[in-house]
């Protein structure tokens, strides 16, 4: 038998979280798959401790448009890692019916929809910001996006906002 | 897995310092883990370890931030008060069981 010692106590970096590791993510890209990795990494880095900012920049508007947010969609035309045959993916009803198995596949691991996932991010003390052209572009104002962005700013605003951080394009 | 000495007992934890034995922890334990990260355990942090080892024991698994909110209903904001910076692993570690592997 070994003699008792005191336990070692986890460190959990704190140091780390608190000395400045920043993450941004630029989320570019609107369909149901492409919304999910933004918001999973951002998550769990929040989880960490670590300041997380989302930026919304073109399609990704669909994420933080209130009218979209809750129905984004999958489709299987021009993906060839879904292994339907290209004639196939672009049958009238296939983009529908592939979206509700990925959501219901989504549910099925128990990971939120888009606007109950934004919920959580900024619980969990996320930033979430969107892009001026973008919104301008699509003739929106902060109105009609998600309650939690905390304001449309322009490239050269993210530009400063990221400085330092780690930044991802998705 | 080694024997080490946590508030004048005996227990098994891993090379970081976790519990590996789920029957070895109580409340008594889970203060002493607590004040090892610099948590004042209150009532309210016991609501949320209780609820984590309920989970655990039923599920088998250490239930993800997520569940410890939609099932549990404990608020995330106050999560993370509780908990802070790293609520999943800070919980898990007090409460004696593994970190959870869930990525959401």
């Amino acid at each position: 038998m070994t003699t008792p010692t005191r336990a070692p106590v986890p460190s959990f970096d704190d140091d780390d979280a608190a000395g400045g590791r920043k993450l941004c993510l630029i989320c570019s890209k609107g369909s149901l798959d492409m919304a999910y990795p933004g918001l999973i990494l951002a998550n769990a880095a929040l989880g960490e401790g670590i300041e997380t900012h989302l930026f919304f920049t073109f399609w990704g508007f669909e994420i933080i448009n209130k009218k979209t947010m809750g129905n984004l969609q999958f489709s299987p035309v021009g993906n060839p890692a879904t292994h339907m045959p290209t004639a196939v993916s672009g049958l009238p009803g296939m983009q529908a019916m592939a979206t509700r198995m990925m959501r219901a596949q989504i549910a099925g691991l128990d990971v939120p929809p888009v606007p109950e996932f934004l919920d959580m991010i900024k619980a969990a003390g996320g930033h979430l910001w969107a892009c001026r052209m973008s919104a301008d572009m699509m003739k929106l104002t902060q109105d009609d996006l998600y309650d939690g962005v905390e304001a449309i700013i322009s490239a050269t605003d993210f530009i400063e906002l990221s400085a330092g951080a780690q930044t991802l394009f998705i | 897995m080694t024997l080490a000495t946590i508030a004048g007992r005996p227990v098994h934890v891993n090379e970081e310092g976790f519990l590996t034995e789920f029957d070895e922890w109580d409340e008594a334990l889970a203060a002493e883990l607590a004040t090892n990260i610099g948590i004042d355990l209150t009532d309210e942090h016991l609501q949320v370890l209780r609820f984590l080892r309920a989970d655990y024991r039923a599920q088998g698994e250490t239930p993800t931030l997520r569940r410890v909110s939609t099932v549990g209903g404990f608020d995330t904001k106050r999560l993370f008060v509780l908990f802070p910076k790293k609520p999943a692993k800070k919980m898990s570690y007090v409460a004696g069981v593994p970190k959870p592997v869930g990525c959401v």
